[in-house]
């Protein structure tokens, strides 16, 4: 029998793998919207198991929110990192440093 | 009367409204129109109110015109207190004033400020009435300032030229030190008495004098001799008695009418009025009535030295004005406020006529100032050397002159004063100094005044062939108001020194201890009359003094010109601390002046720049830059390296949430 406990550990893992991906990705910008894709992924996964374990119909609700902004999000980082290419020629992230004061 | 009291204010301020504001419109002679007309109306009334006061008896009369402000009690009032002191100050200001407009005519005719000139000396004539119709302190401190600030004005009215500026910051300054002194001395009245209105202060001065003040900590000193000495500090200013005299020399820079009116015959009096108008107060006071005497005599005596070798013509006036300032002020201390009043009387008519007769000799030779470069001018300007002549001979107490009436009872005053009955040894010192100041003085005014006058009328012609060629008489609006100058100077002082000074005149104007009433004991004792005032000089060292003078000066600088460069150069040294004025002038331009510059240097550069900008302000500014510098060497700018510190940052707060709380 799957239990909650098996959707949370999915969930954690999407979300781990996503951190580990965004902390080690030096080379692609896009990877880097991928990994937040996937980091709203696994907090969606969180919500539903718990909407399906708690008998409450909001967190889907939620979920269908989240999908909303992360695709609207997606097409703004996606228009950000076309203009950037235009601007540097690049998106490989460890050439990205003019952050440091 | 309240009509007259207030057309005699407001005719000049007037005037000098219209001639100031109107000044292009009108045009020159429209601005000296206007003004000569409202000074006018003050002079013939204010002549109406000292005819009612002196043959119609007409009581003293006070007045509040308009009050300004009541807070805590202190009720801040314009009034006028019209008694007999104030009536002779009125027509002496209102008097001289109108010759100095009419003699500006000429003096100023060529001068581009002609309109502001007469606009500011109607304001001068304005203020100088507020001043001495005033019924209470704060108008009287009104008064006070707006003197000052047309004499300001004035002293720099040629304001393109360095020196009158100078000479105007300096007397500014300088009357600031005395105007400091008397605003604390208001104060103090204040503080004792609740009230600004003369009558009530005077009522209640008895109490005052018994009270003490602790100026410095466990120095319990008498209230009314600080009041006295702090007031009389204000008119040390005013009145330029050592050591702060040294604005009125240099103020010189002025044009001459500006020197007559307001550096000699009206302004600078105003410290004398003062305190004679305080006269309740300064009574009461004996160690303050000491300090005014020994001030007094100082400047009677040593500004007069001054005289001796200056060599521009109206400094010589200038300096005679300090010495006779000081004679009216050794009077004060003398407890002989009537001869101090009486002597500023016939000292504004002599003097305001020696020096419109000086700015005559100047107009003719073309603005030369130099007594050293004129000579023999007596045979060009009849007039002028016989009104100056007036002039001079009033000023060294010429029996039967009106300076001969004035100066001879004072110098009797300050002998029989109250200082020489006094029992202690302070008293006989102080009696001494001022006595013997008075004495020598007679000679020193002798020698000064008719050194100048030798050297510019009489002896060789040294001016230049140019210079010589123009010289003429200057036209009638000079010479008409100094022969209407001449003639009081010449004989005022026959017929007013009986009433003035011993048949009471000033009745409760003026208010002296029966101890101290030197006056009552002249009349007893020494006062037969003019008549027999001048049968007697012989009797008095006075005369033979003055005489002794005037032979000197014609010795030297006539009969023998030679002698005085011997002198000069056997006593440089002596000549070298009169002629620079006893360093006064570098002891305050080179000690307080750059002294107090130097402090503001320091402060501004070690203070302000260096502790507040460098330490406070910027040093704050690079302390964070520097640690700034320091932390941004953990900054990358990768995004990574900030998404993993943010990770672990929440992983820490998270773990903290979970497990340690």
């Amino acid at each position: 029998m799957i239990g909650l406990q098996h959707y949370l550990t999915v969930s954690a893992m999407l979300f781990v793998l996503s951190i580990v991906g965004i902390i080690i990705n030096r080379k692609n910008l896009i990877l880097l919207l991928m990994c937040i894709e996937l980091m709203l992924l696994a907090v969606n996964t969180n919500f539903i198991a718990f909407s399906r374990f708690l008998g409450d119909e909001t967190g889907q609700v939620f979920v269908f929110f989240i999908l909303t902004v992360a695709a609207a999000e997606a097409a703004i980082g996606l228009a950000i990192l076309v203009v950037l290419f235009r601007n540097r020629r690049s998106i490989a992230v460890q050439e990205l440093n003019t952050l440091k004061g | 009367m309240y009509n007259y009291y207030l057309t005699i204010v407001l005719a000049p301020l007037a005037a000098a409204i219209i001639a100031g504001l109107a000044g292009k419109k009108i045009g020159r002679t429209g601005a000296h129109w206007v003004t000569i007309v409202g000074v006018g109306i003050s002079c013939v009334l204010s002549l109406v109110v000292l005819k009612n006061m002196f043959w119609g008896g007409a009581a003293p009369e006070n007045i509040s015109v308009y009050t300004w402000a009541v807070t805590d009690g202190l009720r801040m009032e314009v009034g006028f207190l019209v008694d007999r002191l104030t009536a002779l100050m009125m027509c002496v200001v209102t008097f001289v004033s109108l010759m100095v407009h009419i003699y500006t005519i000429g003096y100023m005719h060529e001068d581009p400020g002609y309109q502001r000139f007469f606009s500011f000396i109607s304001l001068f004539t304005f203020s100088m009435l507020m001043l001495v119709m005033s019924n209470n302190f704060l108008q009287l401190f009104f008064g006070w300032e707006a003197v000052g600030l047309v004499s300001y004005l004035l002293i720099g009215f040629w304001y393109t030229r360095e020196s009158a500026i100078f000479a105007n910051l300096k007397a500014f300054l300088v009357n600031r030190v005395g105007d400091f002194g008397f605003i604390l001395g208001i104060a103090g009245v204040v503080m004792f008495t609740g009230s600004l209105d003369y009558a009530t202060v005077f009522g209640s001065a008895e109490s005052v004098a018994g009270q003490t003040i602790e100026v410095l900590p466990g120095n319990p000193w008498n209230a009314m001799t600080v009041i006295c000495i702090l007031l009389f500090i204000g008119a040390m200013g005013k009145s330029a008695q050592a050591p702060l005299h040294v604005w009125l020399p240099d103020s010189m820079e002025g044009p001459t009418p500006i020197s007559a009116l307001i550096h000699a015959a009206t302004m600078v009096t105003a410290g004398i009025f003062m305190v004679a108008r305080m006269s309740p107060l300064f009574e009461l006071s004996t160690p303050a009535l000491g300090f005014v005497i020994i001030i007094g005599a100082v400047t009677a005596f040593f500004m007069g030295l001054l005289g001796i070798v200056q060599n521009d013509i109206k400094r010589v006036v200038a300096y005679s004005t300090l010495s006779q300032l000081g004679y009216m002020t050794v009077a004060l201390g003398a407890s002989a406020y009537s001869a101090a009043i009486f002597h500023l009387m016939t000292h504004a008519f002599f003097k305001a006529l020696l020096f419109l007769a000086a700015g005559s000799v100047i107009i003719a030779m073309h603005h030369e100032q130099d007594i050293r470069k004129m000579g023999g001018v007596r045979k060009y300007m009849p007039i002028t050397y016989w009104t100056a002549l007036v002039g001079s001979l009033a000023l060294i107490g010429f029996p039967g002159s009106s300076g001969f009436f004035s100066k001879d009872l004072l110098i009797e005053a300050v002998k029989e004063s109250h200082w020489h009955q006094g029992a202690t040894a302070g008293d006989q010192l102080t009696y001494w100094i001022a006595y013997l100041s008075v004495l020598l003085g007679v000679f020193v005014t002798a020698l000064y005044t008719f050194r100048m006058f030798f050297l510019v009328f009489h002896g060789e012609e040294r001016m230049d062939a140019k210079t010589q060629s123009h010289l003429h008489e200057t036209p009638a609006v000079v010479t008409a108001p100094l022969i209407l100058l001449a003639i009081p100077s010449a004989v005022i002082g026959w017929f007013t020194a009986g009433p003035v000074l011993f048949d009471g005149y000033f009745g409760d104007a003026i208010q002296v201890q029966s101890a101290h009433d030197v006056l009552a004991h002249l009349k007893d004792t020494f006062w037969h009359g003019s008549a027999g005032l001048v049968m007697h000089i012989y009797a008095s060292p006075v005369f033979y003094l003055a005489a002794l003078g005037v032979l000197t000066a014609w010795f030297l600088y006539l009969k023998r010109p030679d002698i005085p460069a011997t002198i000069k150069e056997k006593v440089s040294g002596l000549y070298n601390l009169l002629d620079r004025k006893y360093y006064f002038d570098d002891l305050y331009i080179k000690g307080f002046a750059a002294g107090g510059r130097n402090l503001g240097k320091f402060l501004w550069q070690k203070g302000d720049e260096l502790i507040i900008d460098g330490f406070l302000v910027n040093g704050t500014a690079k302390t964070v830059g520097r640690l700034a510098g320091v932390m941004r060497q953990i900054q990358t700018g990768y995004l990574y390296t900030y998404a993993f510190a943010m990770i672990i940052g929440l992983t820490m707060l998270l773990g903290w949430l979970i497990w340690l709380r």
